[in-house]
């Protein structure tokens, strides 16, 4: 059966399908969809064919697009996510994240928490068991707020998933979300004085490695990280990236070893690529070493910088890259990252990229 | 009977919502949960927890700016508009 491969973008101002055709060599843009509204996800559930897109308008709040048509047509709701009319519950301001597994859909919002549906996203229920972490009251945000931005949901055990918020880091359930352990051990805050504390980490984007469930990567604000332990345990691989600061970063569909991060310079050094000189990286290795990859990538000039959910890969062989630029620019690669070409360099600030493939 | 004007902006992402709608309302907040019960989803993006009137959407009654709270005599005419937003 023929495929179609799909790139979901989520922006400023929208999101974008974008569809390549079966050499990836050439892209149709289309959009703007959800009416326009700043989109910082967008994923797909394979399971019902449905698309899900979080964000949250400056004037009608947060919501949850969905799709049963690939993007012609949305739906929206945010019955149920909220905090409650408490004068002292924070008031939701938009969605980071969502992510279907095992016939639920899951929401990660701002200020950070984790919502859950079990109607395909008609309506949502508080995940309370997070927000009941002991440690919530000493929660603190980053420069992008306290944002919940990654659910990584166990392949196989519904009751396990992995959390990361920023700036407080990564944690996990395994018996559904009732409740949960701080994941950071390992992992540096530069930020904050004295002997690590148990949560306080400004993790940036966490990964699994393909097939390997206890098996994580994570790019984070002080360096790059992995665990083999389900994050028991963190060890630092920043090792020769010219920087140990980041957003983005993705693994290989069946390769536990590779992955690829987007290096930027450090917050008061301006959060572009280092030197004007755009590049990605790619371990594969598991993060021993780590390979510089440029080609055809602007190497002069580049101030760009890549979001956390801003970069994704497809399942074809050979991998297939892709990062949009806060400035607008979606770049692809049908090599593992070898080599770079453009699809766009005129879209609105790129919040967030996947990539999926659909039956035709 | 109130007739309440809509954003474009809100019928574009609330099913079937028209522009111009005529309830039976004595506040704002009951225009609001009367609309709601007749095109769902409403509420969930005029209000904000609390409940309170979303920060940057304003409600007019009869011209004059409004709360939830404030009476919609019968015959009124409200206007629910997405504040200016940018330069």
């Amino acid at each position: 059966m023929p495929e179609r491969l799909l790139l979901l973008v989520g922006t400023k101002k929208g999101a974008f399908i974008v569809e390549g055709d079966p050499a990836r060599d050439r892209w149709e843009v289309r959009g703007p969809t959800c009416e326009g509204w700043p989109i910082q996800d967008i994923s797909y559930d394979a399971a019902t064919g449905r698309l899900y897109a979080g964000g949250g308008s400056p004037w009608f709040g947060p919501t949850v697009f969905r799709s049963d048509d690939l993007g012609a047509t949305w739906q929206q709701s945010s019955a149920g996510l909220t905090y409650g009319d408490d004068e002292a519950a924070p008031k939701i301001s938009a969605v980071w994240n969502v992510t279907a597994a095992h016939g639920s859909v899951y929401a990660g919002v701002g200020p950070a928490g984790l919502f859950r549906s079990d109607d395909g996203g008609e309506t949502w229920q508080h995940v309370e068991g997070l927000t009941n972490h002991p440690s919530r009251p000493t929660w603190q945000a980053g420069a992008g707020g306290l944002i919940l931005h990654t659910i990584i949901p166990h392949p196989s055990d519904p009751n396990r998933m992995w959390v990361a918020i920023s700036a407080v880091g990564t944690f996990e359930t395994t018996d559904g979300g009732a409740t949960w352990t701080a994941r950071n051990k390992g992992v540096r805050a530069d930020f904050i004085p004295g002997p690590p504390p148990e949560t306080g980490m400004c993790v940036h984007k966490l990964v699994m490695a393909a097939g390997e469930p206890e098996h994580l990567y994570q790019q984070n604000h002080c360096g790059v990280y992995r665990s083999l332990d389900g994050g028991r345990q963190w060890e630092e691989i920043t090792g020769s990236l010219p920087t140990d600061f980041g957003f983005p970063m993705v693994t290989h569909p069946r390769d536990p070893k590779t992955a690829w991060t987007i290096p930027l310079t450090q917050p008061d050094r301006g959060r572009f690529m280092p030197d004007g000189s755009a590049a990605v990286y790619r371990t594969s290795d598991g993060g021993d070493s780590w390979a510089r990859l440029s080609d055809g990538l602007p190497q002069e000039d580049a101030y760009i910088a890549v979001l956390r959910e801003a970069m994704a890969r497809d399942e074809l062989d050979p991998v297939g890259i892709y990062f949009g630029t806060s400035g607008g620019q979606l770049w692809a690669s049908r090599d593992n990252g070898d080599s770079w070409s453009s699809i766009s360099t005129t879209l609105p600030p790129i919040w967030s990229v996947d990539a999926v493939r659909i039956a035709g | 009977m109130v007739t309440v004007h809509l954003p474009s902006s809100l019928a574009l992402v609330v099913a079937e919502l028209p522009r111009v709608a005529q309830v039976e309302a004595t506040t704002v907040h009951e225009v609001v949960r009367a609309l709601d019960a007749r095109w769902p989803g409403v509420a969930d993006r005029v209000l904000e927890p609390g409940p309170a009137i979303r920060r940057h959407i304003n409600v007019f009654v009869d011209g004059e700016p409004a709360r939830l709270e404030t009476p919609v005599p019968n015959g009124s005419v409200v206007h629910v508009i997405p504040a200016v937003a940018g330069g």
